[in-house]
């Protein structure tokens, strides 16, 4: 095996860790999010992806996101809430609201109808 | 003694009819006309000089109520909000309270028979929105128009949105308006009565733009579809961009192959700098490609990376970017690749991103067309109203129709909103609603349902539920909330979706790295091209898309039968049931008693024999004796009204009829007064047996006949019951009713099993027994007594009636009454997660063939190798064979309408 091969086999092999780690391993951190008279209200942009998609809040207290989708692929058209069986479909350009009050401390996730575009609320 | 400030009258203020209190005065009334007319505007009788008539919201002038001079804070505005939901006294004063502590609000009183709270505020500490929010906290609804509009010509600038909002919310009764510039919708709230519509109209008029009522646009179109259509306008061109470069670049690729070289029809021999040239024109023409026709690839797979995840945009970003690429090194320095294996292929960068786009075109119309159930129930809805307010007939828009509204209806016309008829009668056609194919005739006191067509009788109806809380509006979200559900099988399809394209992306590693290391002399020629074939065959949307797609479909189809399924889960667990429980009053019944048999004895025939039974039975409000009543009507005969009547609680009645001592009544009856039944005991006896209730009537102490009522089957019962057993269901009758009855009606019906004697409290109890079991039952029922026992079952059917559709209890909701829907619900959800499993199957089958195929598996056994052209195609091709045949279920035929 000459120079060559083995630098190309090694950057293969490192890109692959590379992507383990990137997509799977790696620990995103969350947006804590404020309280404004007694409501935890966060907006979130919809674009190939929810920004921020990992949202802190605490327990008990309402919580309002916010989505504004800005894309027009209709891959992003609906949002959809697992444990609190919600979902909403997300005009572009207008503000959705989804209002819940998480009682448990967990996750709920959320996703585009497809799966591919993922978020969370973590309760605390 | 005080003054009646409207008509003037010297009133005892303990009699006073009503009071108000304005600004610490306290007015008293004489009447409740007098105190409307006051509530209108109190400002006429408190300062006689001050006027405010009109209806309309009007400055209540800069002079302050109480002391006549302006106070210079800021202008006060009086306005007339309509509230909903004011059902007691204490309301009045909980609502006045709340208002009367927001700041900036000068004068409060609620009016409580007009239902119409009247403030007086200071536009510059407080806004409508406020307002109506206040009363909203106070748990009443303020009754708001809430009305869509479309700018005519689109939106030219930015700024012109900041104006529109600006010159709409000005408009005196607007709550509020937005406006999106990526659609061209305004939404507008606004206060019927205070503004209307043509007020809102000319306000953006005046911006220069024009704008048309979204239910006013020819075929409906709705948001969403005009959304999928720009959509696939707009991939369209990008496609035909991306296939016009692709045609002459795909040319000039291939030299080898001498009939495809286009250079070969004009040259005897190509120069080998021809050949670079062409290819270097090829790097630049498919330039723009990537970057018009394919940016969503870029941008999608930019937003996902930077969100740590990988979508489809990511796969074909990366496999289009590695082919220009290598081909552009390939072409410029050959000298870096081994020998014979720097050969550009400019063509897969731009075929493969023209066949994507027209795939993802294809999808979008595909979907449009799926969730076009939607669409449908949304054109039923009326566009305008005909109401009668102040003793005139106006019509106006649907949006500003309010509870309690007296709305006209006449032959052909469609009703508006849902209500109740208060005068008149007509036949109407609610299958758009409950999939019920005839007329149902109403009369006064009848529920009618908004969106519904009246057939050829007028009548005249009380509204009392609009715009959101309508049944059509409920229906329609809870469709789009089914639509947008999961159902459990999804659940797996998600943990895969998450794994699926970064794997993608390592076989593609893992595939160049083979080649690369065990190939043959062309090993990276061969390495580069299998790894972007992987890359862009892999088809992670298909996977995405089988079950939503298929749920989308099917509940769409189950709404137009009028059988409305909650959720994902409800459809999935509705296709495994294995045994239906069904509850017989109401359900399999008409939950209503009716006269079925009169059986004269000798010396009397059957129209005497009724005529004296139903006359007896003129005056009881029982519901056996109406029945007898209604019976006897419906024959024809006439009644004579009773001389004497005594009803015997628990007995029957005592009656004399045209002289005649009738008596009808039960057994205890007739040995009250020692009637010799010898000859008619049979014939009752007969009729208990067959579930019926028997009647005993003597004429002048002599038996006279039995006459029968029972609660008959709905007429579609039995069929309905049969298709269940045809689908392999288990059907039990669980009712309260006696052993008797029970099995008699099970006769009829055909039903093999039956629980009866159940006391209401024990059938959630019963269901439960069932399922311990391991069956998988669904139980129908009314959703009011029924509701434990539905929320027990697995899949709760709720046989609804009128406009409650939303029965909480319910996973599925029949919109008709009858047992139908619940086969018709169990044939969709069996056909819907069968088109979804053959989905899923198809997507992971072409996954698992595709994927190792692309990287070349069959190349050291056949020598075939797939092109990155072919595998864009299959790509394509396999996206939208997932939404075509989710589909197919729009076009399901249920066995139901065909037996």
């Amino acid at each position: 095996m000459d120079l060559s091969t083995a630098i190309v086999n090694l950057i293969g092999l490192a890109l692959i860790g590379w992507i383990a780690w990137y997509f799977w391993i790696y620990q995103k951190q969350g947006i804590q999010v404020a309280e404004v008279a007694g409501v935890q209200e966060v907006p979130i942009t919809v674009k190939g992806g929810y920004d921020p998609d990992v949202i802190v809040v605490k327990r008990g207290k309402p919580v309002r996101l916010l989505f504004n989708r800005q894309e027009s692929a209709l891959c992003s058209e609906m949002v959809l809430f697992d444990k609190i069986d919600q979902s909403a479909t997300l005009p572009e350009g207008e503000t959705v609201r989804i209002e819940f009050t998480p009682e448990q401390a967990g996750e709920i996730n959320f996703q585009c109808q497809m799966g591919m575009l993922r978020g969370k609320v973590v309760v605390e | 003694m005080m003054k009646d400030p409207v008509c003037g009258m010297t009133i005892d203020p303990a009699k006073a009819a009503a009071t108000r209190r304005v600004k610490g005065q306290t007015y008293y009334f004489c009447s409740d006309t007098c105190v409307e007319k006051f509530d209108l505007d109190p400002a006429i009788y408190i300062n006689p000089s001050e006027s405010n008539s009109s209806l309309l919201v009007e400055r209540a002038t800069p002079i302050s109520l109480t002391t006549g001079v302006s106070d210079g804070t800021g202008e006060h505005v009086r306005v007339e909000l309509p509230v909903a939901g004011l059902d007691c006294a204490m309301c009045v004063q909980t609502i006045e309270r709340s208002l009367e502590n927001v700041e900036g609000v000068q004068d409060v009183h609620v009016n409580f028979a007009l239902g119409k709270a009247h403030v007086v505020y200071d536009q510059d500490l407080v806004g409508l929105p406020e307002l109506t929010e206040t009363i909203k906290r106070a748990g009443y609804e303020v009754g708001l128009a809430e009305t869509q509009l479309r700018i005519v010509e689109g939106l030219h600038c930015a700024s012109c949105v900041r104006t529109i909002e600006k010159a709409v919310s000005r408009v005196p009764g607007v709550l509020d308006v937005t406006l999106n510039p990526a659609t061209d919708k305004a939404s507008v709230r606004y206060i019927p009565g205070e503004t209307n519509l043509q007020a809102v109209r000319s306000a953006v008029e005046s911006t220069g733009y024009s704008v048309v009522r979204s239910a006013e646009e020819p075929e409906g179109i709705d948001e969403e579809t005009a959304a999928h259509q720009r959509e696939y306008r707009g991939l369209m061109r990008k496609f035909w961009f991306a296939a016009a470069i692709s045609l002459p670049v795909m040319l000039v690729a291939y030299p080898e192959i001498p009939w495809l070289y286009l250079p070969n029809r004009f040259l005897n021999e190509v120069s080998e700098s021809l050949i670079r040239l062409l290819f270097a024109l090829s790097a630049v023409a498919t330039l723009p490609v990537m970057a018009y026709s394919g940016r969503q690839f870029f941008t999608g797979a930019w937003a996902a990376f930077k969100h740590h995840s990988a979508d489809m945009n990511t796969l074909i970003a990366l496999g289009t970017s590695a082919a220009w690429i290598y081909s552009t090194v390939a072409m410029i320095a050959p000298k870096v690749f081994p020998e014979g294996t720097a050969t550009p292929f400019y063509d897969v960068a731009a075929v493969v991103t023209a066949l994507v786009v027209l795939g993802q075109a294809l999808e979008v119309r595909a979907k449009g067309q799926t969730s076009q159930a939607i669409r449908k129930l949304l054109d039923l809805q009326a566009k305008t109203a005909r109401v009668l307010r102040d003793g005139r007939e106006l019509e106006i828009p649907v949006e500003e129709v309010l509870v309690g509204d007296v709305i006209l209806v006449r032959p052909g016309d469609k009703i508006p909103v849902d209500g109740e008829i208060i005068d008149g009668r007509s036949a109407v056609d609610e299958s758009m609603v409950t999939g019920e194919s005839l007329p149902v005739d109403k009369n006064v006191g009848d529920e009618v349902i908004g969106a519904t067509v009246n057939t050829t009788g007028s009548f005249r109806f009380k509204a009392t539920k609009v715009g959101k809380d309508t049944a059509l509006a409920q229906i329609v979200k809870m469709v789009q909330d089914a639509m947008g559900s999961k159902a459990p099988i999804a659940r797996l399809v998600d943990v895969v979706s998450s794994y699926f394209v970064p794997i993608v992306m390592i076989i593609a590693i893992l595939t160049f790295l083979i080649w690369f290391n065990f190939g043959s002399s062309q090993a990276l020629a061969f390495a580069v091209v299998t790894a972007v074939t992987v890359l862009i065959i892999a088809c992670p949307c298909a996977v995405g898309m089988a079950v939503p797609m298929s749920l989308v479909a099917g509940v769409g189809k189950g709404a137009e039968h009028g059988v409305l399924i909650r959720n994902g889960e409800a459809l999935q667990t509705a296709s495994g049931l294995k045994t239906i429980v069904l509850d017989k009053t109401g359900t399999i019944t008409k939950g209503k008693p009716e006269l079925t048999d009169i059986v004269p004895a000798e010396g009397f025939d059957a129209n005497t024999l009724l005529q004296y039974a139903a006359s007896a039975d003129l005056l009881s409000e029982h519901p056996l004796a109406q029945a007898i009543v209604i019976g006897a009507k419906e024959r024809a005969i006439d009644l004579i009204e009773p001389s004497d009547f005594n009803a015997v609680p628990g007995h029957g009645v005592e009656t004399v009829i045209d002289d005649h001592e009738v008596y009808i009544g039960n057994l205890k009856l007739m040995r009250r007064h020692k009637i010799d039944l010898i000859e008619i005991s049979v014939d009752a006896e007969r009729l208990q047996a067959a579930g019926k209730t028997a009647m005993f009537v003597a004429i002048d102490g002599k038996p006279a006949g039995v006459v029968a009522v029972a609660d008959t089957i709905k007429e579609d019962s039995v069929h309905a019951i049969q298709v269940m057993h045809h689908l392999g269901l288990e059907v039990i009758m669980l009712t309260g009713d006696n052993e008797r009855t029970a099995q008699a009606i099970a006769r009829q019906v055909g039903i093999d099993r039956v629980l009866a004697e159940v006391l209401p409290e024990d059938k959630a109890r019963e269901v439960h027994m069932m399922k311990a079991r391991g069956e998988k039952v669904g139980m129908v029922g009314d959703g009011i007594n029924d509701a434990p026992a539905l929320v027990e079952a697995d899949v709760g059917f709720a046989i609804g009636t009128g406009t409650d559709v939303a029965i909480e209890a319910a996973d599925i909701t029949l919109m008709s009454g009858s047992l139908r829907g619940v086969a018709y619900a169990i044939e969709i959800s069996r056909a819907t997660m069968r088109n979804a499993k053959q989905n899923l199957v198809g997507a992971f089958v072409y996954n698992t063939i595709g994927i190792p195929i692309a990287a070349g598996v069959l190349y050291p056994f056949f020598g075939l190798l797939l092109s990155p052209i072919i595998a864009g195609a299959a790509m394509a091709a396999s996206s939208v064979t997932v939404v075509t045949n989710a589909n197919r279920l729009r076009f399901y035929k249920a066995k139901e309408f065909s037996a």
